[in-house]
């Protein structure tokens, strides 16, 4: 499936809307678009956050043309290596699993804790009820303890659960609840946190070494010269480097 | 108000209902044409050709269309790919599949890596319409064969002594008076197919219940310029009247068509009408 | 492990019973065939109870729908719209919505949340609403001559509707009603995608099939096993149902025997 209709995706870098004729071909950056503050859709429905961003700014560094296309989380794997785009750049922490099918590049996050969001200070972290996104590592953490798991499709409505009682605490990324637990007075971040996971890096096929390459360089470039830590600070997001 | 109704993203939603209503303006004639090669071929003299008929009605239709479309768009795409890497890269050397990763020759590309994102989009939407049309096909086929068998063999017998080929049977006889029995049918297909829109996004096409999950979640002020809670309720409640009045449309138009077609054949309604004018 | 040993640790690892956690790595075939064989226990379940509930609002429904009388007529037709009108994508989410505010004003509601019982009412309705219109089709093409035949014999109110209406209207159903059967185990796969959370990992067979197709990355093995599983469970459906309308058609002669014919009258 080729996938998908960002209606307003495309985006053309610095290099110009010049068609790349001298470096080849495009390259697609696969994203989810559903986790702020890495990706999202904002109001005029591009992909935009933290990964927009260092996204844009890996190609210009490494002079390639990109492209944004979204996908859904769970074939987000599988149209990688069947070719549909080139780069996953959705968040997605480095997992041996994982890199036993694709290959990441560097991280460019460090490992981001897990945290607990709940209506209290005093939720049951061990005995109670607790909601993850069906499919993510913090589900399977949470199997694996002693707290009852509940699964949602959506990040969305492991929050709607703990708003209205269905369950105790969710667990999800830091990043990912700190700005929920701003806005929203009856949420608490519990201080609690799991370590669970890697850095993020970008997924690539293993058969495409040559563009790894090009972007741990990149990535190694705006590591040196402070610019990712800027947009780590700029998006709140855990850890610099 | 206005402006928050007019953001991008809003207008991303209004687009894909016309996405949605160009999908199944453009699935329905090609599901029925699957259809109809199907219960031509169910019904077959040639046993390869029946079987073929016969297994791919059976099969589609027992499938869940849901686990239908979560892997099948992946493997259309690479069978496209496959086939056209065979045709244009006939000296490629190394392996298609290399573990995971499945490499075709940039030339066999669908589309090509450098093709601008409007093919891409197309090209997606293209294979959501094969796909479904896969699957509606499969239940066309069925109706359509039902139907044929419907059609009174007397018809059919009053064909043969007028001395009409078998070829001129099926497409003289047979194949006009079918559609009255496939109607029923076909409307209620026409009905599902209504419903199985929001499975769209699993094909990679953005239908409105993606949008309306996307837009309805809560947005933090953080990453928009209107936050606001969980308001999934009321864009489904908008989805859900779109559906109610879509429903009721379609069965006006459809209980039209109907009356059209019983016109002058010889059933129940055919009858009824006959003797309503008379 | 020996495959007989997974089936003992997983076969019914869908219902809470067995190995606490699902396997992590070294997915075998077998892994994959026993947890979405387990899975299926709940497509079953909420297929079987959907369809046995069903059939009896369906045919008030539909006596409902074909009544003179306003006030039985219009809730039924609206009824019948409303969830025949609606994917059923939105129904579960509605269902859901509503459970959980039904549950902060009475706790009668609480079990409803969870899908074994939220899931099973909206399927519930749904193949009612489904059925009900097959069984007001057959009721309008009843041969009149039965009717007056009852009244003749002096049959009259419910002896007249049992004895003679009701097995009327569901052999003249009965095909149609097959296709709504099967499309509605087919309809069971949405419980757990789209509308109801999964408690501790026990889900239907979707569920682990995209449980597998997430952790081996490869969609082209789970979901075709759970495309086997249902094309059987299909078969099954047929077969049962073909049996009851060979029954239901035992008094009639010979040849004018309807057939089970797949002619699909109303499908989801």
């Amino acid at each position: 499936m080729k996938n998908l209709i960002l209606t307003t995706a495309v985006l053309a870098l610095s290099a110009g809307m010049v068609m790349a004729d001298g470096h080849g071909k495009t390259i697609r950056l696969g994203t989810e678009g559903a986790y702020p503050p890495y990706n999202f859709l904002n109001d005029a429905g591009e992909v935009a956050g933290f990964e927009r961003e260092l996204g844009d700014e890996l190609c210009k560094r490494a002079e390639l043309t990109c492209e944004w296309v979204t996908n859904e989380w769970d074939s987000i794997i599988p149209n990688l290596v069947s070719g549909n785009y080139d780069v996953i750049i959705a968040g997605m922490s480095i997992t041996d699993e994982r890199d036993e099918v694709i290959d990441f590049t560097q991280n460019y996050t460090l490992p981001d804790p897990s945290a607990y969001i709940a209506t209290s200070e005093d939720a049951d972290l061990t005995g109670g009820v607790v909601a993850a996104q069906t499919n993510t590592i913090q589900a399977a953490f949470i199997a694996e303890g002693g707290a009852t798991l509940v699964e949602f499709a959506t990040p969305e409505e492991t929050i709607a659960a703990v708003k209205n009682g269905e369950a105790d605490a969710v667990l999800a990324d830091k990043a990912f609840l700190l700005p929920i637990a701003e806005a929203d007075a009856d949420l608490v971040l519990l201080e609690q946190e799991e370590l669970i996971g890697g850095g993020i890096g970008l997924g690539l096929r293993e058969s495409d070494a040559e563009l790894k390459e090009k972007f741990n360089a990149a990535i190694t470039t705006m590591k040196e010269d402070g610019s990712l830590n800027e947009l780590l600070t700029k998006w709140e997001i855990f850890g610099q480097f | 108000m206005a402006c928050y109704l007019t953001t991008g993203k809003h207008m991303s939603i209004y687009t894909s209902v016309l996405t949605v209503l160009l999908l199944l303006g453009i699935t329905a004639p090609i599901a029925l044409a699957f259809g109809f090669g199907g219960a031509t071929a169910a019904r077959s003299q040639i046993a390869p050709l029946r079987w073929f008929g016969k297994a791919y009605i059976a099969i589609v239709r027992g499938v869940p269309d849901i686990a239908f479309f979560l892997f099948f768009v992946i493997a259309l795409d690479q069978a496209v790919e496959y086939l056209r890497h065979k045709v244009l890269c006939p000296d490629w050397e190394g392996p298609i599949r290399q573990g995971n990763d499945f490499v075709v020759c940039q030339a066999a590309k669908m589309p090509l890596g450098n093709a601008p994102q409007w093919v891409h989009e197309s090209y997606g939407f293209g294979l959501a319409v094969l796909t479904f049309a896969i699957v509606f096909g499969a239940f066309a086929a069925n109706v359509l064969f039902g139907a044929m068998r419907a059609v009174p063999r007397a018809q059919l017998e009053t064909a043969e002594a007028y001395g009409m080929s078998q070829h001129q049977t099926f497409w003289r006889i047979l194949v006009p008076q079918m559609w009255v029995y496939a109607l029923p049918g076909l409307s209620n297909l026409w009905m599902v197919l209504i419903k199985a829109t929001p499975l769209l996004f699993l094909l990679g096409v953005e239908d409105i219940v993606y949008w309306a999950r996307e837009l309805g979640g809560t947005k933090t002020p953080r990453f928009t310029d209107y936050p606001h809670g969980d308001w999934r309720m009321w864009y489904f409640l908008a989805l859900l009247v779109f559906y109610l009045l879509f429903t009721r449309v379609s069965e006006i138009v459809l209980a039209r068509i109907m009356s059209r077609l019983t016109h002058g054949q010889a059933t129940a309604g055919g009858e009824a009408q006959r003797k309503a004018t008379a | 492990m020996s495959c007989f040993q997974t089936i003992q640790d997983y076969g019914l690892r869908a219902i809470g019973i067995g190995e606490r956690l699902l396997p992590r790595e070294d997915f075998t075939l077998c892994h994959q065939f026993t947890l979405i064989g387990s899975g299926m226990i709940w497509n079953i379940y909420f297929g079987l109870l959907a369809l046995t509930l069903g059939f009896f609002l369906a045919t008030a429904l539909a006596m409902g729908k074909a009544s003179s009388r306003t006030l039985f007529r219009k809730p039924s037709e609206w009824f019948i719209f409303l969830f025949r009108g609606s994917p059923l994508f939105i129904q579960f989410f509605f269902a859901y919505f509503l459970f959980l505010n039904l549950k902060s004003v009475h706790p009668f509601f609480e079990p409803f949340t969870a899908a074994w019982l939220g899931a099973l009412v909206v399927l519930f309705f749904n193949t009612a609403a489904y059925s009900a219109e097959i069984f007001y089709g057959a009721l309008l093409s009843i041969p009149k001559g039965d009717i007056e035949a009852a009244d003749a014999y002096g049959l009259s109110g419910w002896s007249r509707f049992t004895r003679v209406i009701w097995p009327t209207m569901l052999r003249l159903a009965w095909p149609g009603y097959t296709n709504e059967a099967i499309f509605l185990f087919h309809a069971t796969a949405l419980v757990f995608f789209s509308g109801f959370p999964a408690w501790q990992q026990r889900g239907d067979a979707l569920y682990y099939a995209s449980y597998f197709a997430d952790k081996t990355f490869n969609p082209f093995v789970p979901y075709p096993i759970l495309a086997f599983y249902f094309i059987l469970l299909t078969l099954i459906v047929i077969a049962v149902f073909g049996f009851v309308n060979k029954r239901l058609n035992r008094h009639l002669p010979q040849n004018t025997r309807q057939k089970i014919r797949l002619r699909p009258n109303l499908i989801r």
